[in-house]
């Protein structure tokens, strides 16, 4: 500790101590014990203590006093656990008899304070953060500790029950680390006391008839077998898996949702290890109800290694639902067994006509799981793609009330899940899941019909369409193109047909939601397919760019912003409106680069100027033709827009269209990896010169140079990269030129000091190449760079300053001396 | 109590109910759906209507081709539209004392029924569905008189005749029924029956029952009818909504706790949710305009249209529309427009606040104040200077066979960049487009129906309860076109009943009570006895006096003092006798204890049997049976009148007299 601190700190703990000067910050009593596991680390703790006696008075005075607040007896709790936790610094608290005050029954845990959560929560936490050594689990067991912290597994507090479930664990793997060295799974018998006693109350637990109790059992299980690793855990689960197997025997399974988080902590560890592991899961699946099943055969089918007819049965689990969707809706009985080993039992079909809530519930976990287990690897094999997809589509038909199921349990999902959005919205995140396997023509016919029927229909609502147009977009780009032809294939020319009056209707739409999810749809189509033919000639044909072109004055700016987006993309592919249908050269164009400066210089809200930046970016990088036309101009317009704008994130994107543009003039940077060594490369001075000159003329510096003092840190980093940049193709370290030559650099200079302090009223003015070049070499960028890197408060976060801060917020400190940070 | 069904229209209902000694009609809905057989009523002469070939069966019999038209395979009727009434045979509606109206849309009948049955009644209505109800007949009159048609056809309506007709014409029910449209004259006369009402007002009908109208939250003084007595609540649902739209919110806890409760009017597009329909309509609406063509959008002068340009109102602004001329074409479309800012009390809360401020409560104003929006009584005159296109023309009727609208069928209906939106849900569109085939400009249906549909139904009734719910029978199963959607249907226990066109219901409910007043001085000479804890008893001898279906007991005239040798009075004078009343009894008979003291008093050999009502007491020696039940008590035994009077003696020590 340094000299400085060890004189602050009688001083802080006597504020501490003083239950007159209460601390205001939650957050300052957090950094000291920070600062203290630190420093503890770093060195012994009884020397700490040893120098700084004031903290053992600390300590001693918050037993005596009566009315300090629970905060300063949790803070005082937890710090005597991280002086503890070496084992000369325990005996040491231990002469004094300081333990078992603080954490026995004579200490806060018997007096009125206890009924404060975070006094419960700061015992914890001492304890947890002491129990290190052998001697504390003597400690533990002298003082009754254990008993108390079985009691706090049903604390009112979570927070307070949950630590107190991890600190049983903790213990038991302290008890148990010792003796189970070199043995493998010792037996019972030989466990040491504490972890019988441990051992002992879970059990009493698992066969308790009181859930809750049952439960914190559970979990303090899962909590052991997640994360401790010793062999000992082989013990336990010898010991107490016929308990858990016997809680399946109960009818309804209590505490399923923490049955199946233990079992599958079990089966993650080390499954191979635990006798009987894969009969319990089994066994598990099969007594489980359908809803609390699901997340349980989603977590087997997860697990590297597993046995294949576990497998089978989990994922029969999952498929259940839909089986029984699709045997209910099936206008004749079909093959058998759709979905092969899962037809529909009949107590999911219960669990499905039982309540809509249940029925709702059920079918989206299915849809949930299966939708993340299509992309994994240890997804089973063979997928049955075909029959998912039917079920999907058949979801979506009882949704919409289109399918006309003719059984009795048909009829009745029908009228449960009509028009039921959360469904919908999960089986179409589902069906775009799907997009990624193939199927037959017609089920993927059936698809594209079902999407569509949604994309049209009025009911669907704002959140299902958006999803419908997501799942739409994965199908057509994932539809397979024709061998030997570039362009779409006709089905999907089709399709296209037909969704772009849809696509035309919903940007009519009266809901702004429908509008943007409309226009994202038709961003990300147009960025995939810009360039096929068929794409472009149905686009053209239809009034989509028309309708796309007037929603940049939406009164709604997020669609304004995805407006400025799409046309952005159409104008990139040659694709955006002209009067007479046809694609589009110059003059058109030219209006709609005024159009979106003028949104850049005008719109009131941030997100369309962000949208037009990066569509300036992106046609400046793209060598948009009638940008690349005069790309001087185009930059200097686009600059000085974004220089003005109040929006950080505007002018970030400016500096992002500034590099894009020195980049063209001066050639590539180099690695973008910062730790690259080769050198950047230098311009010939040719080039230099001529870019220089018009780098000036677009006024680049002036914005450059504005950005380096912004108030918005990632603004003036991007800017010190860019001018960073500049500088090694301009003017390299050691090039012998002439600094200050020029005139004006002094009073620039002056200029950019005054920038730096804040006030930016003053311009550049008109900047000299060579002027540049001298100024580039003047500024400390690497300095300016260094700083802007460190984080905004670490000048201010050293421990001095924390002690002092503390101090000075309750007036020990002269009002000068403060830290106003 | 008996339920009379004249309509079949589950929307446009006509019941009578028969209560007490009341006959109350509930709503006297028209319907407009026979329109759809007839040729539409061009304003200007139409030569593609008037060249319509005339129809001829299939052996060439050409005798009915100035009746009947054929356009595009479909044949109508070539004269005046006629409505079909509600059935008038079924009661003699000369005998109805009251019509409850619920709605403007659901007296559109009444001159049929006040004008020419014999009615001397009184009908109540609320003032806005007065007012309205006459803008709406009065358009709907000067729609068809205007254009007088000099052919009236009615050879195609003889029975033997229709048989041979293609469908619908042929499937067409009671088309001899079906009358011509009302006059003015027969209006007015019909309106000045109604006497004006307000929520929650009390109505008493001949003392025999109460009326009360409640806000039913779809139109502008729309209601709900509560039919109660003193023991019998009847809830009359019909046309009500739970949206939040312009009306008052619908009043629902006032109809808890009915006996029965009759409930129609229901949305007829169940499966089309309001909010999404409107939004199609906006995007539609755009669309068409953007392209250059014009929209025509069939309505009704008040209702949905309200709604509809206030959804504009927000809506052409931020979809660069604001250029586009709105116009509102309709006899009667200034005094609906005005009407509608002036029923303050009847808007929901955010519109009645808007008043106080003062503005006014709908935004159309704002929209005619701009000249956004322009009315016109017809296309004649001041509109055909006005007229712009791209244009949204707002006009009736909703079934395309009269009004203005006609006009812009045959107009726009050449133009694929056209749009005609049905937003009313009455008419079937494909039905209504029928006659104007083959037909380029597009058609998109948007019906917007704010009525209750069957999830709301759902949990109304768990909300209010009733005993018994009483509907359409359309209403208790699927859609015919959608079998499987069995949401789509009244779900209630006990399940509903249902009725159709021309049937009688007899409500399954008997009246048990009726309330008695007693006089005060009668009431004072009450001795009451308490036989237990809160309950007391007293006799009371008494005049029972009946007037207006008002009962009263009134303390009996004082006996006239006995005149010598006169030991009867005359049968008029006759008052009850108090003197030799037997003492009345009350409690129950404690078999246990019973059956002690029976063995007390030497009776042996007793024997209980349990039964479904009490208890037998067997005396088996003395071949006697005591059966006790909840309310008597009989001793059964073989003419030993002593022992019967004994046993009787020991049962009355078991009970109170008084």
């Amino acid at each position: 500790m340094d000299p400085e601190c060890s004189r602050l700190l009688p001083a802080l703990c006597a504020v501490l101590a003083d239950p007159g000067q209460p601390v205001a910050d939650d957050t300052c009593l957090e950094k000291l014990l920070d600062w203290f596991t630190a420093v503890t680390e770093a060195g012994s703790s009884l020397l700490l203590l040893q120098e700084n006696p004031c903290l053992v008075e600390l300590l001693f005075h918050v037993l005596k006093s009566q009315d300090l607040s629970s905060r300063i007896l949790s803070f005082s709790l937890r710090l005597a656990g991280i002086f503890a936790a070496q084992e000369n610094c325990f005996q040491y608290l231990q002469q004094g008899e300081l333990l078992p005050m603080l954490f026995g029954e004579v200490g806060p845990l018997g007096g009125a304070a206890w009924t404060a959560p975070a006094v419960r929560s700061g015992w914890i936490q001492g304890l947890r953060t002491l129990a290190q050594h052998p001697s504390a689990l003597r400690f533990l067991a002298a003082c009754g500790a254990v008993d108390t912290i079985f009691s706090l597994q049903g604390d009112p507090s979570l927070f307070v029950a949950s630590a107190a479930g991890q600190l049983l664990v903790h213990i038991l793997d302290l008890a148990m680390r010792g003796p189970a060295e070199g043995h493998r799974s010792p037996q019972a018998c030989d466990w040491p006391a504490c972890a019988q006693k441990i051992v002992g109350h879970i059990e009493d637990s698992l066969c308790s008839t009181a859930v809750p109790q049952v439960t914190q059992a559970l979990s303090v299980l899962t909590t052991a077998f997640g994360h401790c690793h010793g062999l000992w855990t082989q013990g336990l689960w010898v010991r107490l898996s016929p308990l858990v197997a016997r809680l399946l025997e109960k009818d309804p399974v209590p505490a399923s949702h923490s049955l199946v988080d233990l079992l599958l902590s079990v089966a993650r560890s080390a499954p191979s290890s635990y006798r009987g592991l894969w009969e319990t899961l089994a066994q598990t699946l099969s007594h489980l109800s359908p809803t609390q099943a699901g997340p349980l055969a989603l977590g087997i089918l997860k697990l590297q290694d597993c046995p294949q007819a576990l497998r089978t049965q989990a994922f029969g689990i999952l498929l259940q639902p839909l089986a029984c969707v699709l045997e209910a809706a099936a206008q004749a009985p079909g093959p058998p067994g759709l979905l092969e080993g899962a037809a529909g039992n009949s107590m999911t079909v219960d669990t499905l006509l039982s309540s809509k809530s249940a029925c709702v519930g059920l079918l989206c976990c299915a849809l949930a799981h299966l939708g993340l287990l299509q992309p994994l690897p240890q997804r089973p094999s063979p997928w049955p793609q075909a029959p998912l997809l039917g079920a999907a589509v058949t979801i979506l038909r009882l949704c919409s009330g289109s399918a006309a199921p003719t059984s009795d349990v048909g009829s009745r999902l029908c009228a449960i899940l009509v028009g039921c959005g959360r469904v919908q919205r999960a089986a179409l995140d589902f069906l775009g899941a799907l997009s990624q396997g193939t199927g037959p023509q017609e089920l993927v016919t059936q698809v594209f019909s079902v999407l569509l029927e949604y994309l049209v229909s009025p009911e669907s609502s704002s959140m299902v369409l958006k999803k419908a147009f997501q799942a739409t977009l994965r199908w057509l780009l994932s539809s397979p193109k024709t061998p030997g032809c570039c362009d779409l294939d006709p089905h999907t020319q089709l399709f296209l047909r037909e969704l772009l009056p849809v696509l035309q209707k919903r940007l009519c739409s009266p809901c702004w939601e429908v509008r943007d999810s409309g226009l994202e749809f038709l961003t990300q189509m147009t960025r995939h397919w810009g360039g096929q033919a068929g794409f472009r000639q149905a686009l053209l044909a239809s009034e989509v760019p028309e309708l796309t072109k007037q929603l940049l004055r939406d009164p709604e700016s997020y669609v304004r912003a995805s407006a400025v987006t799409a046309t952005g993309q159409l104008s990139s592919w040659g694709l955006c409106a002209t009067p007479a249908g046809h694609e589009c050269p110059g003059a058109q164009q030219e209006s709609l680069l005024v159009e979106l400066l003028h949104i850049l210089s005008t719109d009131s809200e941030g997100f369309p100027r962000r949208a037009v930046m990066q569509v300036f970016t992106e046609w400046l990088r793209d060598g948009h033709a009638d940008v690349a036309e005069d790309a001087e101009q185009f930059v200097a317009g686009a600059l000085q827009a974004a220089s003005r704008d109040l929006d950080w994130e505007v002018r970030a994107q400016g500096l992002e269209l500034a590099l894009v543009f020195l980049e063209q003039l001066l050639g590539q940077r180099g690695s973008h990896c910062p730790y690259a060594v080769a050198l950047p490369e230098t311009a010939p001075p040719g080039v230099l010169a001529q870019a220089l000159q018009v780098l000036c003329r677009v006024q680049l510096f002036e914005f450059a140079f504005r950005a380096l003092f912004d108030c918005d840190r990632p603004v003036a980093q991007k800017s010190c990269d860019l001018l960073l940049f500049l500088r090694a193709k301009a003017a390299p370290c050691g090039s012998p030129q002439e600094a200050g030559d020029s005139p004006n650099v002094a009073s620039v200079e002056a200029t950019l000091q005054r920038w730096q302090a804040g006030e930016q009223g003053q311009p550049l003015g008109y900047l000299e190449p060579g002027a540049v070049v001298a100024l580039l070499r003047s500024v400390d960028l690497e300095g300016l760079r260094d700083t802007l890197a460190e984080s905004s408060d670490h000048v201010e976060k050293s421990p001095q300053s924390l002690l002092q801060d503390m101090l000075a917020a309750v007036g020990v400190l002269g009002e000068n001396e403060a830290d106003c940070y | 109590m008996k339920l009379y069904c004249l309509s079949g229209h589950p929307t446009l209902p006509c019941n009578v109910l028969k209560f007490k000694s009341t006959t109350i009609m509930l709503d006297c809905g028209l319907d407009m759906t026979s329109t759809l057989n007839f040729l539409p009523l061009p304003l200007v002469q139409s030569p593609r209507l008037s060249n319509l070939p005339g129809w001829s069966l299939k052996d060439g019999n050409a005798f009915l081709d100035k009746e009947l038209k054929e356009c595009s395979g479909h044949v109508f009727v070539d004269s005046v539209p006629e409505f079909c009434l509600p059935e008038t045979e079924l009661i003699d509606l000369s005998t109805v004392d009251v019509i409850l109206i619920s709605n403007y849309h659901c007296m559109m009948a009444l001159p049929y029924i006040t004008e020419h049955t014999g009615f001397t009644g009184t009908v109540y209505a609320t003032e806005p569905s007065v007012q309205i109800g006459r803008l709406l007949m009065e358009e709907l009159v000067n729609f068809i008189e205007r254009v007088p048609k000099a052919q009236s056809a009615s050879l195609w309506k003889n029975k033997d005749i229709q048989r041979l007709l293609p469908s619908p014409l042929k499937d067409a029910v009671e088309v001899s029924t079906w009358r011509r449209c009302y006059t003015m004259q027969e209006v007015n006369s019909a309106l000045s029956k109604i006497q004006l009402v307000g929520y929650s007002q009390k109505i008493e009908l001949f003392g025999a029952v109460q009326v009360t109208p409640l806000s039913s939250g779809y139109a502008l003084g729309s209601s709900n009818w509560i039919i109660q007595s003193h023991y019998e609540k009847v809830s009359y649902v019909s046309g009500s909504s739970l949206l939040t739209t312009h009306p008052q919110p619908m009043d629902q806890a006032s109809l808890k706790n009915s006996d029965v409760l009759i409930l129609t009017g229901l949305t007829q597009i169940p499966t089309a949710n309001p909010d999404s329909m409107v939004g199609e309509f906006c995007s539609n609406l755009s669309l068409t305009v953007r392209n250059g063509g014009n929209v025509l959008v069939p309505c009704y002068p008040s209702g949905v249209i309200y709604d509809l340009l206030e959804c504009l109102y927000q809506y052409i602004d931020s979809a660069g529309l604001s250029s586009i001329p709105f116009y509102f074409i309709s006899p009667v479309a200034n005094s609906s427009l005005e009407f509608s800012q002036i029923f303050a009390e009847w808007l929901c809360h955010n519109k009645q606040t808007k008043v106080y401020l003062p503005e006014p409560p709908f935004p159309h104003a704002e929209l005619i104040q701009t000249n956004k929006l322009k009315h016109y009584p017809s296309i004649h005159g001041d509109f055909s200077n006005d007229f712009r296109q791209p244009c949204v023309v707002f006009t009736g009727h909703p079934s395309l066979r009269f009004g203005d609208v006609v006009h812009f069928m045959e107009l726009w209906g050449k133009s694929s960049l056209n749009t005609v939106i049905f937003t009313e849900p009455d008419f079937t569109y494909l039905e209504a487009l029928a006659p104007y085939q083959p037909l380029a400009m597009k058609c998109i249906y948007c019906p917007i129906d704010t009525r209750l549909n069957f999830i709301q139904v759902s949990k109304l009734l768990k909300e209010v309860q009733p005993l018994h719910v009483v509907c359409p029978e359309q209403y208790t199963q699927p859609p015919p076109a959608q079998s499987h959607r069995i949401d789509l249907m009244i779900d209630c226990q006990p399940p509903a009943m249902s009725y159709r066109r021309a049937e009688v219901l007899a409500l399954p409910f008997k009246r048990r009570y009726e309330k008695i007043e007693i006089m005060p001085e009668l009431a004072d000479s009450l001795v009451p006895m308490e036989i237990k804890p809160g309950v007391s008893l007293a006799t009371v001898s008494a005049v029972l006096h009946t007037k207006d279906n008002k009962h009263i007991l009134q303390p009996p005239p004082r006996p006239a003092q006995p005149t010598g040798g006169k030991k009867r009075k005359r049968a008029s004078d006759d008052i009850p006798d108090c003197k030799v009343l037997k003492p009345l009894l009350s409690g129950s008979i404690p078999v246990e204890q019973f059956v002690q003291t029976l063995e007390k008093h030497g009776f042996s050999d007793i024997k209980v049997e349990d039964t479904a009502k009490g208890h037998i007491v067997l005396l088996q020696e003395a071949e006697t049976l005591i059966q006790i039940e909840e309310d008597s008590t009989h001793i059964i035994c073989d003419n030993d009148e002593m022992l019967r009077v004994r046993l009787r003696d020991l049962v009355l020590k078991f009970l109170q007299k008084f």
